[in-house]
């Protein structure tokens, strides 16, 4: 997020994209309720009339996929309404006067056409976060879960850098980050194309300073993402090291993806339950849990924090950071004589300069008065960073995007007429792996549903609570209905959370082409009673 | 200095600033007013009438939690008139409820209305007060409605209202027939509600309870108050970083409170991270390493004999293969530390930047 979340009380205008905040992220959402308690005007832009949806003032049901030309056609009407902060655009930004051009055609008439959304209404969007003092854009996997999620953001960007919503409390574009330590992991370096920090691997400086820190060889070339190592599996790729990750039931196209772990000659998985994932391993360890490890996690707003073990590990399970570094001990890998965490943060910080001003020490005493602990801290006598991009951008000036919509990798079609889109619940969390064996979440969500819009039941041939089979290109699953109006005509929704309900066997039509972000949320369908 | 103001607390000249209540000023002046209806997060209410001052020139005492402060107050925060009048107002609220004494475990604040009864000695009363409420059945898993021990403070009210804006819990009837109820009087999972139990951490006296730690812990004989250690943590679900306190009882989970102080959540929390904790101490937790046999099944084994197994794996697939033949996965659950380890061990270790986090999915 460029902004804090203490932020999301204080703008006059908040426009949500793609994000489902109420169930995903419950407790952000408090914040924009409270915004709206004291007047805030909230956009929403979602395919399904999700519970954020009811608190809006302007309610957006755009067309699964469609989001680029939305934004493009907001774009176009801020422009035309002269809604645009030219001494922003002047001073920070570079590209307008493409932008002006290519933004003409663009007009909201077209993007109806396109999105579904009628005209005036996208105006209307465009013309209150247009004119807003303060003006916020949040959004989450809605957005970048397409094989067009890099323009769905340079379009938001578009947005923020027109009307000067960046860099100013109450302002800014945030995407909210869905597991504790997402962020950290990135920080960290666990990433084909960066090093630790963000540091660009194809950099020679940086290049250097890891060569000296590790005393090896380093590679000038990026690595390839996971979804092409997946891709590679049996091929080139023969042996994986997975750490708390449940591949087979989170990833896209899941035949795709168990023939590819199933085709490596060494699979070695951490974690803390046999999950599907773990069956397929060679050799499957044992970790420490949440609440039995000691650690630093970094959350949505960039914030380091300190985890803590409160009770001893299950068994003989032991942290992370240990099963790492026995294997590449035993590896004769030089740099793994850890004893505790602490010096590995401390590594990590040192070689980081968006860290450089932390360390263990500092991030177990946590938030003062005096210290934030929002990265980027530079150095020590630095507070951290709650707000990016205030007054300037790291890279210079804010880049336009001439972007253009494109359709979905798949689109409906005589065979699979219907729009699936897939996300999460408030009471289940990605794969049940950990909400599934918490008492009582049973009583509020048993069981996955499909949930269907009550007109298209009979279209369909399908009955409330009923089953039917669902197919796409890649395969079928079984699914009992749900007749509900937050499905649009159409559309039909169901989480990937329940292995018995494979919703990730459908999935896995495209992959964005720069992130290689799965488009997980456009597949089209077939429904049929069974 | 703008902005800035003086008046005088119990004969000390003390500053504040514009917006700031006569209770807000003494709190941080260390005055010790007793609060009922109060909670910092929320509007103040002024219902309890506990945390009544002396204001000089007023006819009557005021509550300090609704009465702004303003230049050249001279307060006095605890006279015998004001402590005799607290006191009695405590004795009514006791009078009325079935037991004081609740379990810890109830919630954050389940304990204020007993440390007032201790502070203020009230252990037998004059006073026969009809039993206030009456309790609901509801047979959600999560929070246990005891209304016999409700004080209408209204805290659980507003922290849904405002707090959460949910707007889940009402009041019904009037005087001393005020009830806290739901929409309809009906269950919890039929109203508004979300299950994040901010309304059992503000109850200050514990009749909407947390009925999974007490379910969890059993009775106060099996987890005694004392032996309850808290460790500062952040919940294990989404990127908002919620911190929260881990309660533990002899080395088990028992329960979860959110951080008041969390920077990120500043006490709210959310059903996950407020009950779906118990997965740590699951029976189908792994508790041994694993290694595929000769039969194909995975099997326990030593430490030892499945690291050099994962290891050697490691070393065979590199030496037929190269380097460019190892990938790692790190995850974005695992503390930062965990991830840091991952990388160098794909580029420390084999020097590539094979290596990617579970975020793309």
């Amino acid at each position: 997020m460029s902004n804090p979340l203490v932020d999301m009380q204080k703008p006059d205008v908040i426009f949500c994209i793609g994000t489902n905040m109420t169930e995903c992220h419950p407790v952000a959402a408090t914040g924009l309720k409270k915004a709206i308690a004291r007047g805030a005007k909230l956009i929403v832009a979602d395919p399904r009339r999700i519970g954020l949806a009811d608190l809006s003032h302007l309610y957006l049901p755009l067309r699964v996929g469609s989001d680029t030309a939305l934004l493009l056609g907001m774009a176009h009407v801020i422009v035309r309404e002269g809604l645009v902060d030219e001494e922003f655009v002047k001073n920070r930004t570079t590209g307008f006067e493409d932008f002006f051009e290519h933004i003409n055609k663009w007009t909201p008439e077209w993007a109806e056409t396109i999105t579904g959304v009628p005209a005036k209404d996208i105006e209307t969007a465009a013309i209150w976060y247009g004119s807003a003092d303060k003006g916020a854009i949040y959004y989450t996997l809605g957005i970048t879960e397409h094989i067009c999620g890099v323009e769905n953001v340079q379009s938001l960007c578009n947005l923020a850098l027109l009307t000067g919503h960046v860099g100013r409390e109450g302002t800014g574009i945030n995407p909210m980050r869905g597991q504790n330590n997402i962020q950290g992991a990135g920080d960290s370096g666990a990433l084909p194309n960066n090093y630790p920090g963000f540091q660009s691997v194809t950099d020679p400086k940086n290049q250097q300073k890891f060569k000296i820190a590790y005393g090896k060889e380093i590679d000038l070339e990026k690595g390839i993402t996971k979804v092409t190592a997946l891709e590679l599996c049996g091929d080139s790729i023969h042996a994986m090291l997975i750490d708390g990750e449940n591949t087979l039931i989170s990833d896209p196209d899941r035949e795709h993806c168990e023939h590819a772990l199933c085709s490596l000659e060494h699979l070695v998985v951490i974690d803390i339950f046999l999950t599907e994932t773990a069956e397929l391993a060679d050799v499957v360890l044992p970790a420490a849990a949440w609440g039995e490890t000691d650690g630093v996690c970094t959350n949505t707003e960039r914030r380091v924090q300190r985890m803590r073990a409160a009770v001893p590990p299950a068994g003989q399970a032991k942290p992370d950071w240990w099963i790492i570094s026995e294997i590449a001990k035993r590896l004769d890998f030089n740099g793994f004589d850890y004893d505790s965490p602490k010096p590995i943060f401390n590594e990590l910080c040192n070689l980081s300069p968006i860290y450089a001003g932390l360390d263990w020490d500092r991030i177990d005493i946590g938030v003062t008065d005096e210290f934030n602990n929002q990265w980027p801290v530079p150095n020590r006598d630095h507070p951290g960073t709650p707000r990016l991009h205030e007054g300037t951008f790291v890279n210079g000036k804010g880049i336009f995007s001439n972007v253009h919509y494109r359709d979905p990798a798949e689109t409906i079609s005589e065979e699979f007429p219907v729009w699936l889109t897939t996300g999460r619940r408030l009471q289940s969390y990605h794969t049940r792996t950990q909400t599934g064996r918490a008492q009582g979440i049973d009583y509020f969500l048993p069981e996955e549903s499909l949930e269907v819009n009550p007109a298209d039941l009979e279209k369909w041939q399908l009955a409330d609570g009923e089953w039917c089979k669902m197919s796409s290109a890649r395969g079928s699953i079984n699914i009992k209905v749900k007749a509900t109006k937050r499905s649009p005509s159409g559309t039909v929704f169901a989480s990937f959370s329940f292995g018995d309900v494979p919703v990730n066997l459908l999935t896995g039509s495209g992959y964005d082409p720069v992130t290689h972000t799965a488009e997980l949320k456009v597949c089209p369908v077939r429904l049929e009673p069974i | 200095m703008p902005g800035v103001h003086k008046m005088r607390i119990d004969g000390t000249e003390v500053t504040f600033s514009d917006g700031e209540t006569i209770l807000e000023v003494a709190q941080r002046h260390q005055r010790d007013i007793p609060t009922l209806c109060y909670d910092p997060r929320l509007e103040p209410f002024g219902g309890c009438r506990l945390c009544i001052v002396e204001l000089a020139g007023a006819r009557n005492p005021v509550a300090s939690c609704t009465t702004k402060a303003t230049s050249d107050m001279v307060i006095r925060t605890s006279t015998d008139a004001i402590e005799a009048y607290r006191r009695t107002l405590l004795e009514m609220v006791i009078s009325e409820n079935r037991e004081v004494d609740v379990h810890s475990l109830r919630g954050y604040a389940s304990h204020e209305l007993a440390s007032l009864r201790d502070k203020y000695e009230i252990y037998a009363s004059n006073i026969d007060g009809t039993k206030s409420g009456r309790s609901k059945a509801d047979d959600n898993p999560f929070i246990l409605r005891d209304y016999d021990l409700c004080i209408s403070c209204y805290r659980c009210v507003r922290v849904c209202a405002e707090q959460e804006g949910d707007h889940a819990i009402n009041v019904m009837n009037r005087g001393f027939h005020t009830q806290i109820t739901t929409e309809f009087d009906g269950l919890l999972k039929d109203s508004a509600c979300t299950f994040c139990g901010q309304c059992i951490q503000t109850c200050p006296t514990g009749a909407l309870a947390d009925k999974k730690a007490l379910r969890t812990a059993g009775t106060a004989d099996t987890v005694p108050e004392a032996q309850i250690d808290k460790t500062r943590t952040i919940c294990p679900y989404c990127g908002v970083g919620c911190s929260v306190d881990i309660l533990t009882h002899e080395e088990k989970i028992v329960g979860i409170h959110p951080a008041m102080d969390g920077p990120a959540n500043q006490g709210a929390l959310c059903v996950k991270g407020q009950f779906a904790y118990d997965f740590v101490q699951h029976p189908d937790r792994l508790k041994a390493p694993l290694v595929r046999g000769a039969d194909g099944e995975l099997h326990e084994t030593s430490w030892d004999d499945a690291l050099d197994i994962a290891a050697a794996g490691f070393k065979n697939v590199h030496a037929k293969h190269g380097k460019y033949s190892v990938y790692g996965i790190a995850s974005g659950r695992a503390p930062s530390e965990a991830a840091y380890l991952m990388q160098k061990f794909i580029r420390a270790g084999f020097g590539t930047n094979y290596i990617d986090n579970c975020s793309r999915a």
